[in-house]
């Protein structure tokens, strides 16, 4: 319900409490006045494609930071679902993402292992497996997933409109469902919620297989842009995708984060990293830039709730 | 003789909530000087404001002697020798590395001023919870502590332990130290103390000498009289709604059988410690227990499992209200709907804001309401799940008095239509005044029982009693 409360607010209090949204909205003008470049429909368009991997992975992210989680295995997890899509159908992909999640949900549930250690075995082992399936050969994808990365119209790039769909469903899964509404509740205090009769183990599952889900997504996403499926497709996404929640306002503690702010957070790295390229930065320099911005980001939004 | 600490006029706010008002305290060296008071009458405070972890709002305090406390929960750290932890910090080194042989060397003279005989290279966490004590009081008493503050030391120690420690507490009386000592146990304080304060409500109510009966403890103790705080109405009991029976678990309690009928309720009280939360959390299916069984509303309950005992048509308010109430990232609206996601009728939550006087609106921030209000919430959160019986586990704690009054009106709703609370309280006013029995419980036993209307000292006389295990 904290999205529809806000409305209710004046402009100016809205970009104040959404920091990265102020953020997002001063670096696009700064690059825009750098290099007018920038603002022309084509490039603003392959802003939207470049962001639409990570964020549909960041989405994911979202339930596992917002239920006090976080999720290491997403960028492994995602070339694993568009190898296994590739060599077989796009949706087996996306079944084995599923399954993959399933299963940190459960060494975390049930195996009690801190998510950190969970979700990081399994980063190794979906990397493996996709070597191990692939046998570190690229594959070409089928008709179907290629469409996924493809172009609707001349104008409309597919990733894009599979982003936005990725966003409307994670801000209805959150607000509108009771699982949303517990992982809020598991995030923000997780004995309180098992207290208050939440099935804590059992939820947690999903919220996994949910990371799971969305990391393969993206993965498919990615592989239809390049029609073909790598097998170090995808390697470090894991750590934009905990970039673009965090800068999106979501607390790795728990309990707090929100699809909008995930969304404008991928958007502020894909605006970046497009950005720091038109301006010809040399790509050496645009790894210290992206990580002094996520710093940046995650400072202020803890200077703001002191 | 010249006090060693002198304390004048010590108070200290939090909040609305006065936890100190006005204390004087001498300490002299050689004295053993006990602090008595009911959970919540400032003892813990007294001694943070002592030894500067909190300072006070009014007061003085002089004194030179450096002052050391030795806490329940231990400062040690488990992975360390018995050597390194003596030294912590200030360990003896040797070309800029530590020197173990010296520290090694130096250990036996420390243990043996607290008559503790163990190996220096013995890891801490081996070794037995008096042990650690002792080596705790060691250091302490190395860094030339004048004045050691032993807070309720004896809670966690056996009868030959506690033997033990008021032995060397003598001994160090002895060589001059001026000793705080605080206990619930008052046979101890019977055998060791000089002088008593007795803390009640913040206040210092008297100054005892020793060889006082312990008739006189409580009465100064607990002295207030029951008025009109608590407003009761009884009703005639119907049908047994939550049955406890014969329930233990090793370590925690034993042999626990509890009744609670429709329209009644049951108070638990007992010193902190004595099992009462551990029962209200087994019966509720939030731990495990050994042996016994659970019965709401006549049928069997499963055990450790929370969403069958919520089914049931059981609630609980736990004890600690931000640890494991609320989730206080979270809006007003949010924690009342915790328990009852599956209804999305949002007019109940603001009926039930309306209904408990909430101060504050569905959509705000839980942590920023005041802990009655918010206390007031998390029962809210059960009241919309309707439940047969709803255990109350230290409900007014941190609570002002308005807000103490409306729950205890929130009870006497609950028993009018028929439902039953279980109230585990460690105010002896309020469980008392508003149970129809009371339990009480000692070292994780059923003491006995007290029709309502006891005294507070026939339940301080129980809940004091000591059961050789």
């Amino acid at each position: 319900m904290t999205a529809i409360g806000n409305r209710k607010h004046a402009p100016k209090k809205y970009l104040a409490e959404n920091g990265a949204l102020a953020g997002l909205l001063v670096l696009v003008v700064a690059i825009a006045v750098a290099q007018p470049a920038f603002l022309t429909a084509q490039n603003l368009l392959n802003v939207g494609v470049q962001a639409a991997v990570i964020a549909i992975m960041a989405f994911g992210m979202t339930f596992v930071v917002v239920a006090g989680g976080i999720d290491l295995s997403v960028g492994s997890i995602a070339a694993l679902a568009a190898m296994v899509g590739a060599l077989t159908a796009g949706p087996a992909g996306l079944v084995v993402g599923a399954l993959c999640g399933l299963v940190n949900g459960a060494l975390i549930s049930y195996g009690k292992l801190p998510p950190f250690i969970a979700t990081l075995a399994m980063l190794s082992v979906a990397r493996g497996l996709t070597l191990v399936i692939s046998e570190g050969q690229p594959h070409e994808t089928d008709a179907v997933v290629t469409f996924l990365g493809s172009n609707l119209t001349p104008v409309v790039p597919l990733p894009l409109l599979l982003m936005l769909l990725f966003f409307g469903v994670t801000g209805l899964v959150l607000t509108r469902t009771n699982l949303g509404r517990r992982m809020y509740a598991i995030g923000g205090n997780e004995e309180a919620a098992k207290l208050s009769g939440i099935d804590v183990r059992r939820q947690k599952l999903w919220i996994y297989a949910l990371s799971g889900l969305f990391a393969a997504a993206a993965g498919l996403v990615l592989a239809g842009r390049l029609a073909s499926a790598g097998p170090q497709a995808a390697a470090g996404y894991e750590l934009d995708a905990i970039a673009a929640v965090v800068i999106g306002g979501a607390s790795l503690s728990g309990g707090v984060g929100r699809a909008t702010g995930t969304l404008v957070g991928a958007l502020v790295l894909a605006v970046l990293r497009n950005g720091l390229n038109l301006l010809q930065v040399p790509p050496f320099w645009q790894q210290v830039v992206i990580g002094a911005v996520i710093a940046l980001a995650a400072l202020l939004d803890s200077l703001r709730r002191r | 003789m010249n006090a060693l600490i002198t304390a004048r006029g010590i108070t200290k706010h939090f909040g609305p909530t006065k936890a100190l008002d006005g204390v004087d305290l001498d300490i002299f060296a050689g004295e053993v000087h006990v602090l008595l008071g009911e959970n919540g009458a400032g003892k813990s405070t007294l001694v943070k404001v002592l030894a500067g972890i909190h300072g006070p709002d009014a007061g003085t305090i002089e004194g030179s002697a450096s002052l050391a406390v030795i806490h329940q929960e231990l400062a040690l750290v488990p992975e360390l020798s018995v050597a390194e932890n003596l030294f912590l910090n200030r360990l003896p080194r040797r070309f800029g590395f530590v020197d173990r042989a010296e520290a090694r060397r130096r250990a036996p003279r420390l243990l043996e001023r607290v008559g503790l005989d163990v190996d220096p290279d013995a890891k801490v966490k081996d070794l037995g919870i008096a042990q650690q004590q002792m080596i705790e009081i060691a250091r302490a008493l190395d860094k030339d502590a004048g004045v050691l503050i032993l807070d309720e030391p004896t809670a966690v120690l056996t009868d030959t332990e506690t033997d033990r420690l008021l032995e060397i507490m003598a001994q160090l009386r002895g060589n001059g130290v001026g000793l705080v000592f605080i206990t619930h146990h008052l046979d101890e304080i019977q055998r060791i103390a000089d002088r008593i304060t007795v803390l009640r409500d913040g206040r210092s109510v008297g100054v005892l000498g020793p060889g006082v009966s312990t008739r006189h403890m409580i009465e100064l103790m607990v002295g207030r009289p029951i008025d009109e705080q608590y407003p009761r109405a009884r009703q005639r009991p119907g049908r047994p709604l939550l049955s406890i029976s014969h329930l233990s678990r090793r370590g925690a309690f034993h042999d626990i059988t509890i009744e609670v009928r429709a329209g009644e309720v049951v108070g638990i009280a007992g010193l902190v410690g004595a099992g009462r939360t551990e029962v209200a959390r087994a019966a509720f299916g939030v731990d495990d227990y050994d042996e016994g069984s659970v019965e709401v509303d006549g049928k069997p309950l499963r055990r450790n499992d929370v969403q069958a005992a919520i089914k049931a048509g059981l609630g609980l308010v736990p004890e600690d209200r931000k640890g494991q109430g609320l989730v206080l990232t979270a809006t007003v609206g949010q924690n009342l709907e915790l328990v009852t996601l599956g209804n999305r009728d949002r007019e109940r939550l603001h009926d039930m804001v309306g209904k408990l006087r909430v101060k504050g609106s569905v959509e705000q921030p839980v942590k920023e309401l005041s802990g009655g209000n918010q206390q007031k919430v998390v029962i809210g959160k059960w009241l919309l799940a309707d439940p047969k019986v709803l255990i109350l586990d230290e409900p007014t704690r941190g609570v002002d008095v308005g807000a103490k009054v409306e729950i205890y009106e929130l009870v006497n709703r609950m028993t009018a239509q028929g439902r039953a609370v279980l109230l585990v309280s460690s105010d002896l006013p309020e469980v008392i005044g508003m149970s129809d029995r009371v339990v009480v419980m000692a070292h994780g036993r059923v003491a006995g029982e007290l029709p309502g209307g006891a005294t507070q000292d026939q339940v301080m006389a129980l809940a004091v009693q000591e059961i050789s295990a």
